[in-house]
């Protein structure tokens, strides 16, 4: 108990920050819209932010009351163009800063969030002090209060979810783009470098056999031979290409029997677990195989490992991956290995890698890939609960009753002064109650409709955007 | 002689080129088909003294031909049956192995270039022995790397080994390696010792029981 009252001075004494902030933002504000001093705005809503990250963050150790920040992400870095020159609209710089700076004045000055974060700062300590015998009375109740009131201003918004996982979109689709693009170039070259040359060389020789098949049919016959092994090779070579493309057994059995073949073809004594109720989509199957290759491939090379465990199962409606090998230990993703190459892969699938190996071993690698399942990718909304329909219906069956007849024909009775009461419940009221009667009736059934497409329309919308959004929000 | 023949293959040209390499031979093709479905019918309803099979086939295009194959040797143990794939898969060598009755043959479809070795590859499964591709005897060597046994043969009758994996008769082998009918058994009887397999006379059998050792890893 003790320590809520701590809690409560502590956001009481915030109340001298907040004001001096107020009082500092005031002239940056008039300063930098009247004046010109365009580079206080900046300056002064990172000061604001900070209030109001500190504000999120006590809330969320005293209340538990989680409140995620609603800014936009923040602009990329400027682009050169091909002549080295950075664009910021219709003008050219030769350095970056200033089209920086034009980009961060733009994310800051466009972002709603900015001026909630400023709704919140100005009506806080008003909020705060209203609160006071709230406060004082149930400190865990009015903590709580205190905590959905921050959430309404600081809280992030349908919009600004949206906005961050359209960036994060963005992010990812570029760097699937990316690697995609890489991966093209490699086959390329590889197809170049080899089939095609050994394709050249045979098709060479056959020319030579062709010229010798009459004057010596020995050189020619052994020239033949020389062929034929060439296009031996030329086929093992082409097979290799294959397998780095798409495995033939994942095209022919799927990402189970893959995965137990990729065993049986590593040194290691590896233990297949494969718990997957179908298929999974050609692209996710071939992102797990690949990264289960690379990190069984690791584990034999540089762990040095002589067992492993690969565990393939669905988490939800999740799909995870668990390789565990009992080699060396002390992998890093930092120093280069393939692991970023994994978890560039794995992004794609808004997929995470979570890499646990102290030195000595052992190393457990464990990849998440959200709503990777087929039949879950898109969740069905859930339906409204029955108590919200019956509630809904009857709003709607009833509120036509006091807002037109007891409000608005009544109204119109008393204004044309006809004398018929009828069953207008407010002309029953002494004169001087009627108007206030008929409007109360109206207002009454003004928020019985809204009320209704209220409890209709913002039912699941929350559920529906967590689930739709990436697992790292604000990376 | 075991002459009837079936094959199973989609590609027009290749069926085409294994009709005419095989009837050159002395055999005489009973049935050429292109599909899964037509290839299981085939089998049992033909009986042929050997199928030569691709693993993909239509309508699926995945393991059709595998499939099929193993499905009639369910119901006919032994049927003999050279598989035929683009790529060679231990796993697909295990499944075919696991009924442990031999006649079963499993290459890559570059073997059928040397027309000579094909047709003994042919002929051993249709007699009731093996015929396993080198790269998949050289995988099946790769993944027991870490096997005592096995590291403690030596290079001349590792390579036995293999040339005995692959479901060489003692003769093939002692032209193969340019080793004596005696210097062969020698090294026969020194690998049985050192991975402890009973020793056997029959070369299917022995075929077999070094394909187990190595498959039961």
């Amino acid at each position: 108990m003790l320590r809520r009252y701590a809690h409560i001075a502590a956001l009481l004494a915030l109340l001298v920050v907040e004001v001096a902030v107020i009082v500092l933002s005031v002239p940056m504000l008039v300063l930098s819209f009247t004046m010109g001093l365009v580079f206080l705005f900046p300056w002064q809503t990172m000061l604001v932010r900070r209030v109001a990250a500190l504000n999120r963050r006590l809330v969320l150790g005293w209340t538990g009351v989680e409140i995620a920040p609603p800014y936009l992400p923040p602009p990329p870095p400027p682009v050169p163009q091909a002549d080295g020159m950075y664009r910021s609209d219709r003008t050219l710089y030769r350095t970056p800063r200033m089209p920086a700076w034009n980009n961060r004045w733009k994310w800051l000055i466009s972002d709603p969030a900015t001026w909630r974060d400023l709704i919140w700062l100005v009506t806080d300590p008003t909020v705060k002090i209203v609160l006071v015998p709230v406060l004082v009375l149930v400190p865990v109740r009015g903590l709580r209060i205190y905590a959905l009131w921050s959430r309404l201003l600081l809280g992030a918004t349908a919009a600004s979810r949206l906005a961050s996982q359209v960036s994060h979109l963005r992010r990812t689709r570029n760097l699937a783009a990316d690697s995609q693009a890489a991966e093209m170039r490699r086959i390329e070259r590889d197809l170049h470098d080899g089939t095609q040359a050994r394709l050249v060389a045979i098709g060479m020789t056959l020319g030579a056999v062709e010229q010798l098949v009459d004057q010596d049919p020995a050189a020619a016959k052994a020239l033949l031979a020389k062929a034929r092994d060439a296009s031996s090779e030329t086929l093992t070579e082409l097979r290799r290409v294959i397998r780095g493309i798409h495995p033939p057994v994942l095209a022919e059995r799927g990402l189970a029997d893959a995965v137990r073949a990729l065993a049986m073809d590593s040194s290691m004594r590896v233990t297949v677990d494969v718990d997957l109720p179908n298929r999974l989509e050609a692209p996710v199957e071939a992102a797990v195989y690949f990264a289960v290759s690379e990190l069984l491939s690791n584990a034999a090379r540089h762990g040095d490992a002589s067992t492993a465990t690969v565990d393939i199962s669905a988490a939800g409606p999740n799909l995870r991956v668990t390789v565990t090998d009992d080699g060396l230990g002390g992998a890093d993703p930092a120093k280069g290995s393939g692991l970023s190459g994994i978890e560039r892969r794995l992004g794609a699938f808004d997929g995470v890698l979570a890499l646990n190996s102290p030195p000595g071993g052992p190393t457990t690698v464990t990849m998440d890939l959200p709503w990777a399942l087929p039949g879950n990718g898109a969740r069905k909304p859930s339906r409204l609960p029955r108590w919200k329909t019956f509630t809904v219906i009857a709003l709607l069956a009833t509120a036509w009753c006091p807002t037109f007849p007891q409000g608005f024909v009544a109204a119109v009775f008393k204004i044309i002064g006809f004398d018929e009461k009828s069953w207008f419940l407010a002309l029953y009221l002494p004169p001087a109650w009627q108007w206030p009667g008929i409007i109360g009736m109206i207002t009454l059934g003004v928020a019985m409709h809204g009320l209704a497409i209220w409890l209709s329309s913002t039912h699941d919308r929350d559920r529906w955007l967590e689930a739709a959004s990436p697992a790292r929000l604000w990376c | 002689m075991k002459n009837r023949v079936l094959i199973a293959e989609d590609l027009y040209l290749l069926r085409d080129g294994l009709v005419h390499l095989l009837q050159a031979h002395g055999y005489s093709v009973v049935a050429a088909v292109e599909s899964g479905p037509e290839l299981l019918k085939g089998l049992l309803e033909l009986r042929p003294d050997v199928s030569i099979v691709d693993v993909r086939l239509p309508p699926t295009f995945t393991d059709e031909g595998l499939q099929a194959a193993l499905a009639a040797r369910k119901q006919l143990p032994g049927l003999p049956i050279l598989v035929l794939s683009q790529h060679v898969e231990q796993l697909y060598a295990r499944e075919l192995l696991a009924d442990g009755s031999g006649a079963i043959g499993y290459l890559l479809k570059d073997r059928v270039f040397n027309a000579e070795q094909f047709i003994d590859a042919v002929r051993r499964v249709a007699e009731g022995g093996t015929a396993m591709d080198p790269e998949v005897i050289a995988k099946l060597l790769a993944s027991n790397a870490r096997n005592e046994p096995l590291a403690a043969l030596t290079p001349r009758e590792r390579e036995v080994l293999e040339a005995m994996a692959e479901g060489r008769s003692n003769t093939a082998i002692c032209q193969r390696l340019y080793l004596s009918e005696s210097a062969v058994a020698k090294h026969t009887a020194s690998i049985f010792a050192k991975l402890g397999l009973a020793p056997s006379d029959d070369d299917n059998r022995r075929v077999l029981a070094v394909l187990a050792y190595l498959n039961s890893r």
